[in-house]
C-alpha cells in the first residue's frame, strides 16, 4: 500500500511503473487528499486490527495494559478456550452446510423461474417478476412467525433443513429477478439454431443458456453463500439447540447473554471476523464486480 | 399479489388461448419457483396479516379482533419511538452513507485512480468495503467491546489523548446509545454505496471530464455538474436499497443494545420481534409488522419509479430497455 503512490500515475486501466508526474498541478496538492482518504481507509480496517491484538493477549496482560496497547507474545488459549466452550468447529461446520446448500439450490431455482421468464417470455411475465421483486423487498418480519408456527407443525423446527428451505426461496428472489433482465438479453439466434436441430427446452437450458451464463450464476453463489452466512433473525428463531446454529446466531446470543468477559469477546470477535476475511480475499473481484451487476440491471 | 402467482402457476396447467405460440413449453420450468413462494413467503405473509387481525398467544386459536391491534398501536407510545428511531437509521444507513460515498468514490475515482493508479484506488476501495462482508452479529461484538464504558477501546484511547472527560457510556446511555448505534451502522454501510458509485463511474464518458477540465471547471463543479447527474440512477437504487435495509435493521440493535436502555435504541423490527417471542402478543407483533411492510413496499415502489425515470432520462428518448 505504502510503495504504490510515488509510481503510477497510468490512468484508465493498467498500472504503468515510470511517468513520474503531469506537470500542469502543483504535486503537493494532491497529497493532503490522499492522506484524509487514507485515514479514512484506516478507520475502518483498525477496529479488525485492535480485535486482532487483543485477541492475542492474555487476561492479566489486558488488565494491566488495557485494550491499546501491544501483546507481549502469543497467547493462543483464550482463542483455544472459546473454540471448545462453544464447540465452534460445529458452528462453522453448520454455516458452511446451511450457506453452501442455500447458494446451489437458489442459484438453480433462479436459473429454472429466469429462464421461464427471460427466455421463455411466458405471458403475464412482467406480473411475475413483480411478484419476486416484491418479495425480495418483504421485510422477514413479516414472514417470521408464520414460518417458526408452521415449521413446528410440520416437525421441522430447529433443524438446518427448515433454514435451507427458507433462505432458498427468500434468495431466489433476488436471484430471479437479476437473472430474468440477464437472460433477456440472451442472443435469441443461438436458441433458435438449437431449437431448429432438435434440441428440446431442457436440453437449451443445460447445454446451452447455463453454460454461457456462467460468470453470473458464479456471483450469485458468492452473493448467496455470503448473505446466507450473514442473515441472522431467521437462524436466531429457527435454531435453538446448539448443535444447529451457525456462527453468526452463536456469537450473536452470547454476546446477548453478557456472559464473555474481555478476552473470551475478543476470541469470539476473532474467529468471527477470520471466514468473513477469508470469503473477502477469495471473492474480493467477484463481489465488487457483481455488486455493480446487481445495481445497474 | 396471490393473483399474480396463481396466474403464473395457471399459465403451466390450463391450455392458454392460442394467441401467437400455440403452448410455451417454457412456463413448467416456472412450476417448482411459484410453488415453492406460496410455500414459503405467500402463505406466511398472508397468514402473518391475518394474525394481525386477531389477538394470539401462538397457542389455541387466534380470536379475531378486526381493526383492534391497529387502534392500539396508534396509542402506542413504544410504537411511535420504534419508528421515530427507524427514521435515524434511514439517516444513519441511508442519508450519509450515500453523501459520504459519492464524495469518496469521485475522489477515489477521479483523483486517486488517476494520479496515483487505479490498484491504490482498488485496495482503498477494499478497506472501505470490509465492513460490508462481515456478519452483523460479529461486527455488534466488536463495537459493543470498543465502545464499553470500562476498558472499552475509544475510552482508552480518549484518555490516552488527555479526552479523559469525553469518556462515555456510549451504548449504555439513554442520550447517546441511539448516536452510537448509528456510528456503528455507517461504518458498516458505508462500503456499499462506494462499491456501486465506482463502478457506475466507470461508465461516464472521460471526454465530459477533459472538456470540463479544458473550460477551466473545477473538482466540485465537474463532481456538480457531471458525476452527480450521470450517475443519478445508481443514486436512486442506492437510497432505496438503503432505505430498506434501515427499515429493516435487527441484528445490529439485537447485539448492540437489545433495544435499550430504556427502550432508547428500539426499532420496529425488534420490537415486533420482542412483541412476537417475549411478550407473545402474536396478533399485535403481527400487526407491527405489517405496518413496516406496507411502508417498505410503497418506499420501493417509490424508489423503482424514480430509476426508472431517471435511466430513461439517461438514455434519451430512444431508450435501450426491452
Amino acid at each position: 500500500m505504502t510503495t504504490l503512490p510515488a509510481t503510477g500515475t497510468g490512468t484508465g486501466t493498467g498500472t504503468r511503473p515510470r511517468v513520474p508526474r503531469r506537470p500542469s498541478r502543483p504535486v503537493l496538492a494532491r497529497y493532503p487528499v490522499l492522506v484524509a482518504l487514507c485515514i479514512g481507509a484506516l478507520f475502518m480496517v483498525v477496529p479488525f486490527a485492535v480485535v486482532t491484538l487483543n485477541a492475542l493477549k492474555s487476561p492479566t496482560e489486558y488488565a494491566q495494559n488495557g485494550p491499546l496497547s501491544l501483546p507481549h507474545g502469543l497467547y493462543l488459549d483464550g482463542l483455544k478456550d472459546f473454540w471448545e466452550r462453544v464447540d465452534y468447529g460445529q458452528k462453522l461446520w453448520n454455516s458452511v452446510l446451511i450457506s453452501g446448500s442455500v447458494a446451489v439450490l437458489a442459484v438453480v431455482l433462479s436459473v429454472l423461474n429466469a429462464y421461464a421468464i427471460g427466455i421463455g417470455r411466458i405471458r403475464g411475465r412482467t406480473w411475475v417478476l413483480a411478484f419476486f421483486v416484491l418479495a425480495n423487498v418483504l421485510p422477514q418480519e413479516a414472514l417470521v412467525y408464520p414460518v417458526y408456527y408452521l415449521s413446528k407443525e410440520a416437525g421441522l423446527y430447529d433443524t438446518r433443513l427448515s433454514v435451507i428451505i427458507v433462505f432458498t426461496v427468500i434468495q431466489s428472489a433476488f436471484g430471479t429477478y437479476l437473472l430474468s433482465s440477464v437472460l433477456g438479453s440472451f442472443p435469441r439466434e443461438v436458441i433458435e439454431a438449437a431449437r431448429i436441430d432438435g434440441a428440446n427446452a431442457w436440453q437449451v437450458l443445460w447445454r446451452i443458456v447455463v453454460p454461457m451464463s456462467r460468470p453470473t450464476l458464479g456471483v450469485l453463489l458468492v452473493f448467496f453463500f455470503i448473505w446466507t452466512w450473514n442473515e441472522f433473525l431467521l437462524p436466531l428463531v429457527m435454531l435453538i439447540s446448539n448443535d444447529n446454529q451457525t456462527v453468526s446466531v452463536a456469537l450473536g446470543v452470547l454476546q446477548g447473554q453478557h456472559l464473555m468477559d474481555a478476552t473470551m469477546t475478543n476470541a469470539a470477535a476473532l474467529l468471527g471476523v477470520l471466514p468473513a476475511l477469508v470469503f473477502f480475499l477469495v471473492f474480493q473481484r467477484t463481489l465488487t464486480r457483481g455488486i455493480a451487476v446487481g445495481a445497474v440491471k | 399479489m396471490t393473483l399474480t402467482a396463481t396466474r403464473g402457476g395457471r399459465t403451466t396447467a390450463a391450455p392458454p388461448r392460442r394467441t401467437r405460440r400455440p403452448r410455451n413449453p417454457y412456463a413448467l420450468f416456472l412450476l417448482p419457483g411459484v410453488l415453492a413462494f406460496l410455500l414459503v413467503i405467500v402463505g406466511p405473509f398472508l397468514m402473518n396479516t391475518g394474525v394481525s387481525f386477531t389477538e394470539w398467544s401462538g397457542v389455541g386459536s387466534p380470536k379475531w379482533t378486526g381493526l383492534a391491534n391497529y387502534r392500539e398501536l396508534l396509542d402506542d407510545a413504544e410504537f411511535w419511538a420504534s419508528f421515530r428511531h427507524s427514521l435515524f437509521m434511514v439517516v444513519a444507513m441511508a442519508a450519509v452513507p450515500t453523501a459520504l460515498g459519492l464524495v469518496l468514490a469521485a475522489a477515489l475515482f477521479d483523483f486517486v485512480g488517476k494520479h496515483f493508479g487505479p490498484r491504490l484506488a482498488a485496495v482503498l476501495r477494499a478497506c472501505f468495503y470490509l465492513p460490508q462482508v462481515l456478519p452483523i452479529a460479529v461486527a455488534g461484538i466488536v463495537w459493543s467491546w470498543i465502545l464499553a464504558p470500562e476498558n472499552g477501546s475509544l475510552n482508552d484511547l480518549l484518555s490516552a489523548l488527555g479526552l479523559g472527560s469525553w469518556q462515555q457510556d456510549w451504548l449504555g446511555d439513554p442520550d447517546l446509545a441511539l448516536y452510537s448505534v448509528m456510528g456503528v451502522m455507517v461504518w458498516v454501510q458505508l462500503g456499499f454505496p462506494l462499491v456501486v458509485f465506482m463502478a457506475g463511474l466507470q461508465r461516464v464518458d472521460p471526454q465530459l471530464y477533459e472538456a470540463a477540465e479544458l473550460d477551466g471547471a473545477g473538482w466540485w463543479r465537474r463532481f456538480r455538474h457531471i458525476t452527480l447527474p450521470q450517475i443519478r440512477p445508481e443514486i436512486y437504487v442506492v437510497l432505496t436499497w438503503c432505505t430498506i435495509a434501515a427499515l429493516k435493521v435487527f441484528g445490529a440493535v439485537y447485539v448492540l443494545t437489545k433495544g435499550g436502555p430504556g427502550g432508547a435504541t428500539d426499532v420496529p423490527s425488534y420490537f415486533s420481534f420482542t412483541t412476537f417471542f417475549e411478550k407473545t402478543q402474536v396478533g399485535y407483533g403481527a400487526a407491527i409488522s405489517t405496518v413496516l411492510t406496507v411502508i417498505i413496499l410503497l418506499l420501493s415502489l417509490a424508489g423503482l419509479k424514480l430509476q426508472t425515470r431517471a435511466e430513461d432520462a439517461e438514455d434519451g428518448a430512444g431508450g435501450s430497455r426491452a
